[in-house]
């Protein structure tokens, strides 16, 4: 609790026990001659002012400044007109009621911000820099390009650079939300944000603060709250009538009746007082923003960068998701795909085949080696002690003895050339045949791999309603095909230019139904220009892809597709939420005013359908924050 | 230019959304957004009148709620 709410707590407390002994008094009979006099007002305006007189200080204030529709004003005129009809102890209770709720609406938010804050904890507040051989802290905002900062163990990396000497493993998850760390060493690359798990690292500052990861992301979160869905901006304007609507069906209700019907002003002004109190549109208006707050933190917490609740919204009524293929649902990298081995064993080929690729820089030789040393799990490179003399056929492969055998390692064209015959291998790729000592050995696969999460992404998607799933692709028909096929995408459309795929998104989001949404994921490199056209534009953040942040509306700070599907859950449930506590709030309201007017409610009931209300709303809202 | 502020003691959405309409009205102002969640304010206005511009967005904030204080 802050300052100011304890000592909220305290008057509440006081005017309470004040409050309690008047009404005692009044039960005792000691008064009981005075009932209906001076004094017993008098003593009831004890607790009412102590609970109650910044109310009507900030309603006098407000009337001078023009403001007549604020809650304050409208809690005292509340109270003042049951004071006037003689109501003194129900107007000391709303009063103490109203602050109460008011305390704890307050105390709610207070909580509820620092929650989601708390998630996006990712501003380092230093960075060392070596002087001397002492270590110096300083604003991470004064070190320049080029410098070598130190990071200790347990410490954020305070702005983006690579690494100059030491191991170490970071935690990227306050960035990615993936709770594996990622080992370190001289030469990576490594973002702000990370803490450092183990070793102490030199890094050498590559960007200043404000273009390091850190800055940009906090930038992202902090605008994103200007970005208002439509139900936001619907519960803004719906507040500007509701409240002077509310006012003048109060006055209405204390003028018209009795001067029509006859009898006492004093039960319909009674009547008028409900209506007045539940005139604030408070809860609407803070828990709808609240629970798009809290899906934003909840979707950041699993590494998704959400620009704005708009997008949040749009999201719960994803109908259409365009993927394209390199980057975003393969990775990208060529890397071995499939391992086919004739009369030995896949290591046994694997190993013949990193051998007889060892000295090669072809990037297929690379992948090969890459796949190898994975296989083996010490990591070891092949035994070169085997490998005697290696030509290299350009335009075919790699002659290599291996073991007195000479290996054949390329295409099919070697293959032949060499009278070896060969099976074929059907698969979409790049395909490396070998053979040993005259006999075709096997074949290895070299494609680009899809990710490991793709398949899933697909179906997980599918599973949350989704009803079309589309790739799109610069690539060949085959390869898209297969892909698309791999990962059971319903369309895939192939060997497009970067401007057919604006045209072909155009199509699609023209096939939408009413109120349905088209998102396309992209890797952001050259797919801007879609990026923006659709209506949520996914990218992958692939740790500083600048122009990707920039043009999209959603982020996957890891590149991975299967979070898509966890996004649009968040998302789901932050509408449920959003809808739940209109419905709640507004049906709450409209009953207590129904029952007010015909005088079936008393000032309790609309204490509660004012701020009891607002805090169930807001603390509906917070369960978006806990959205999986 | 477009300037960011920190807010103390805004305690209301209502009056967050009514400043926010108030301060969009001023003259000059290209875009104004003041966040209840995130106890800031956003303000994107003309370069050359941006001082001026300031003190009237001071005396809209002081007229709808008179404790909020901008962090300048």
């Amino acid at each position: 609790m802050t300052g100011k709410q304890k000592n909220m707590l305290t008057r509440i407390i006081v005017s309470f026990i004040l409050y309690a002994g008047v009404l005692a008094l009044g039960k005792t009979g000691v008064t009981e001659q005075f009932s209906g006099t001076w004094l017993y007002f008098l003593l009831f305006l004890i607790p009412y002012g102590i609970i109650g007189w910044d109310i009507v200080y900030k309603a006098v204030r407000g009337i001078i400044n023009g403001q007549v529709f604020d809650e304050n004003f409208l809690m005292t005129i509340a109270t003042f007109g049951a004071f006037g009809v003689g109501e003194y102890s129900e107007a000391v209770a709303v009063m103490l009621f109203y602050q109460v709720g008011e305390l704890f609406q307050n105390y709610a938010v207070t909580r509820s911000r620092q929650s989601i804050t708390e998630l996006m904890d990712i501003c380092p507040e230093y960075a060392n820099i070596e002087e001397n051989g002492e270590l110096r802290r300083v604003d991470p905002d004064d070190v320049e390009v080029g410098a070598v900062i130190v990071v200790k163990a347990g410490e954020r990396v305070p702005l983006d650079g690579v690494v100059v000497s030491g191991t170490s493993m970071v935690d990227t998850s306050a960035l990615t939300g993936e709770s594996v760390p990622r080992g370190v060493s001289a030469g990576s690359e490594i973002i702000s944000g990370c803490v450092n798990g183990s070793g102490l690292l030199r890094v050498k500052v590559t960007k200043t603060f404000d273009d390091s990861t850190v800055a940009r992301i906090l930038e992202l979160v902090e605008n994103a709250s200007s970005k208002k869905a439509r139900v936001e901006n619907f519960i803004t304007r719906f507040a500007r009538y509701y409240t002077p609507a509310v006012v003048l069906a109060a006055v209405v209700l204390a003028v018209v009746p009795p001067v029509l019907l006859g009898g006492s002003f004093g039960e319909w002004i009674r009547r008028a007082c409900i209506f007045l109190v539940i005139s604030c549109p408070c809860a609407l208006v803070i828990s709808v923003p609240l629970s798009f707050f809290g899906g934003i933190g909840a979707a950041s917490r699993i590494g998704v960068l959400v620009k704005g609740s708009n997008y949040l919204e749009a999201l719960s009524q994803l109908d259409t998701i365009v993927f394209d293929k390199t980057g975003t649902l393969t990775k990208g990298e060529f890397c071995v795909a499939g391992i086919y081995p004739e009369n030995m064993g896949t290591g046994e080929l694997l190993e013949l085949a990193a051998l007889a690729e060892n000295y090669s820089s072809h990037p297929v030789a690379e992948s090969i080696r890459q796949a190898y040393r994975e296989s083996c799990e010490k990591g070891d490179t092949p035994d070169v002690s085997r490998l005697g003399e290696v030509r290299e056929i350009s335009g075919r492969g790699i002659c290599a003895i291996i073991d007195k055998d000479e290996v054949l390692a390329g295409n099919g064209k070697l293959m032949e050339e060499h009278g070896i015959s060969y099976r074929k291998c059907e698969e979409i790729g790049t395909i490396i045949y070998l053979s040993r000592a005259g006999k075709f050995a096997g074949s290895i696969l070299i494609a680009d791999s899809v990710k490991d999460h793709a398949e899933e992404a697909v179906r997980k998607l599918k599973e949350s309603g989704v009803r079309r799933t589309v790739m799109l692709t610069g690539d060949r028909r085959e390869v898209g095909e297969a892909v698309a096929g791999k990962l059971g995408l319903d369309e895939v459309h192939a060997e497009l230019l970067p401007a057919d795929k604006v045209e072909r998104v155009e199509k699609l989001l023209g096939e939408l139904p009413d109120n349905k949404k088209l998102a396309f994921v992209g890797d952001g490199i050259n797919d801007a220009p879609v990026l923006t056209r659709a209506d949520i534009g996914i990218a992958m953040g692939s740790m500083g892809s600048d122009a990707a942040i920039e043009a999209a509306d959603v982020v996957l700070m890891d590149d991975d597709p299967a979070k898509i599907a966890r996004v649009v859950k968040i998302a789901v449930k932050t509408m449920h939420i959003v809808r739940q506590n209109i419905i709640f709030a507004l049906g709450v309201k409209a009953l207590v005013l129904l029952l007010g007017a015909f005088g079936m409610a008393n000032m309790w009931e609309a204490v509660f359908a004012d701020v009891g209300v607002s805090v169930i709303a807001i603390l509906n809202a917070m369960r978006a924050l806990r959205a999986k | 230019m477009k300037k960011k502020f920190k807010l103390t003691d805004l305690d209301c959405a209502n009056c967050a959304a009514k400043m926010e309409a108030g301060i969009k009205k001023i003259d000059g102002v290209k875009d104004a957004s003041v966040s209840f969640m995130t106890q800031k304010m956003m303000i994107e206005a003309d370069d050359d009148r941006f001082d001026e511009i300031m003190k009237e967005v001071v005396a809209v904030c002081r007229k709808v709620e008179p404790d909020c204080i901008i962090n300048m």
